[in-house]
């Protein structure tokens, strides 16, 4: 049976359409995903993350075994900081793609839910001595509120400066009488935070933040957005986009890799890959307003198979079909089509992100 | 929700609502919600004739594309012209504002067509 998280009786209550996502029965949608989208795009959305992962480092030699595990650079982060990062298997294959938060006591690594037993096997067996590991995701809930009156609600809310709160940093203290730790983070590609919080208070949480948002359009948003939403700013979902048979640069994540660190695991493979000449290439496409490419579609160069489409779909925002795709790096530059259902649609090549991007690099 | 008592449904989530020789299509309740938002149709044109269980045309929402089939034989004399600016009528009123196509000299087909309560019971509502 499918794990719930701590919201689930307010989802319920909310008439949230439920789907079974990395073991969790999770919204897919309250009302309308459109509706949801919207709504972060142009005024604010609440989201449970409840379902992700959390893992806290401590120890003397927890920031050596966290750069032994990363590709970035951790040792800069202050506390309260954060950056996003790939680890990476010996091959350089993409284990999981997290969020690494200096803390007090440590580092805090937020995970996929889809990856979680997976990178607490990979992490445990890769400990240096003298760096403890505890998965903390039963003991944490995770509320995001996301889109331009994002952090304003949040104000209304805490004694903390979260208006000053620079991106991809946190601080801990109280929202609506509640500990958190509010993180100016998230993957919709709008401002916004992340609040992490004890399971128990989180529904006071939720029902705090939906009253103090309602004058401010904040409305409930599901996983059905929350990934039109990713896809619009670019951002790669694991198990979609990336997997272990994908190194960081074939995924456009060379900015991620800081081999100039020191040794890290796939740090060797990685050496011998040529950062702006990856295995494969991984692009975005924008297709026409009435055809929509899906994951695992063919892309074409006239004939020839180019590659597939990892992640594809509507763009609320845009009004037409976007996708990204992995292609042969000698067919990246050829005129490229998807396979939808037997025609071959044109398609045109366009940077990553599709939409806005402000926020989702440090 | 209307009265549906004078809707038949197919087991692939289509309604017909008959009326003499002429007929008005749609999707269900049940598909416009598993579909999710309704992105675009393609729907045939006026004059195209239909034949019951063939595909008729798609619906593309957020979730997947979807054949069409339909429930009854006849000619489309009407298409849901809204639909083309407004495709989320079909979400937000299945069985009213966002039927698809109406049909004339309609016959009834091979399909055995269902009632509300049975299509609910096939549909796993």
């Amino acid at each position: 049976m499918a794990a719930r998280t701590p919201l689930h009786a307010r989802h319920l209550a909310a008439h949230a359409v439920m789907v079974e996502f990395a073991g969790y029965e999770m919204p897919l949608r309250y009302s309308s995903m459109r509706d949801e989208h919207v709504a972060v795009r142009t005024r604010a959305g609440l989201f449970d993350l409840s379902h992700m992962g959390e893992v806290r480092l401590t120890g003397s030699s927890a920031e050596a075994t966290v750069q032994r595990l990363v590709a970035n650079d951790v040792s800069t982060l202050t506390p309260g900081r954060a950056l996003y990062s790939v680890v990476c298997n010996d091959q350089a294959g993409i284990v999981d793609d997290v969020l690494v938060y200096r803390v007090e006591d440590g580092f805090l690594i937020v995970v996929n839910a889809s990856r979680r037993q997976v990178d607490l096997e990979w992490m445990a067996a890769h400990l240096l001595p003298g760096t403890e590991l505890r998965d903390e995701s039963d003991e944490t809930a995770l509320l995001a509120v996301q889109g331009p009156e994002a952090v304003a609600i949040v104000q209304t809310l805490t004694d903390q400066d979260v208006s000053g709160l620079r991106s991809f940093s946190s601080v801990t203290g109280e929202v609506a009488g509640v500990p958190c730790r509010i993180s100016r983070t998230g993957y919709t590609g709008e401002d916004g935070l992340e609040l992490y919080c004890a399971p128990a208070p989180a529904p006071a949480l939720w029902d705090a933040l939906l009253a103090a948002g309602a004058g401010r359009g904040l409305i409930p948003a599901g996983l059905g957005a929350r990934d039109t939403l990713r896809l619009e700013a670019g951002l790669r979902l694991y198990g979609q986009d990336m997997d272990e048979t994908v190194d960081p640069y074939s995924c456009g994540l060379a900015w991620t890799v800081k081999l100039g660190k020191g040794d890290f695991i796939g740090a060797s493979r990685l050496h011998e890959l040529d950062p702006d000449n990856p295995p494969r290439r991984f692009v975005g496409l924008a297709l026409g307003p009435r055809q929509i490419p899906r994951h695992g579609m063919a892309v074409l160069a006239g004939d020839t198979p180019a590659g597939e489409v990892t992640s594809g779909g509507f763009s609320f925002t845009l009004g037409h079909g976007i996708a990204t795709a992995y292609v042969a790096p000698a067919l990246a530059g050829a005129g490229l089509s998807v396979d939808i259902r037997g025609e071959a649609v044109p398609a045109r090549r366009v940077p990553l992100p599709f939409h806005g991007g402000h926020h989702h690099r440090q | 929700m209307p009265d549906l008592s004078g809707y038949r449904f197919t087991p692939t989530h289509e309604w017909v609502r008959r009326d003499g020789d002429t007929a008005t299509v749609g999707i269900s309740d049940h598909a416009q919600a598993q579909l999710g938002d309704v992105i675009f149709l393609d729907l045939p044109s006026v004059g195209a004739k239909l034949t019951a269980g063939a595909r008729f045309g798609a619906i593309e929402s957020v979730k997947a594309a979807s054949d069409l089939y339909a429930p009854v034989t006849g000619t489309v004399t009407e298409v849901n012209e809204s639909l083309a600016e407004t495709p989320e009528r079909v979400n937000t009123s299945p069985y009213e504002d966002g039927w698809l196509v109406r049909l004339g000299d309609v016959v009834d087909g091979e399909l055995d067509l269902l009632d509300e309560a049975a299509y609910l019971a096939q549909a796993g509502e």
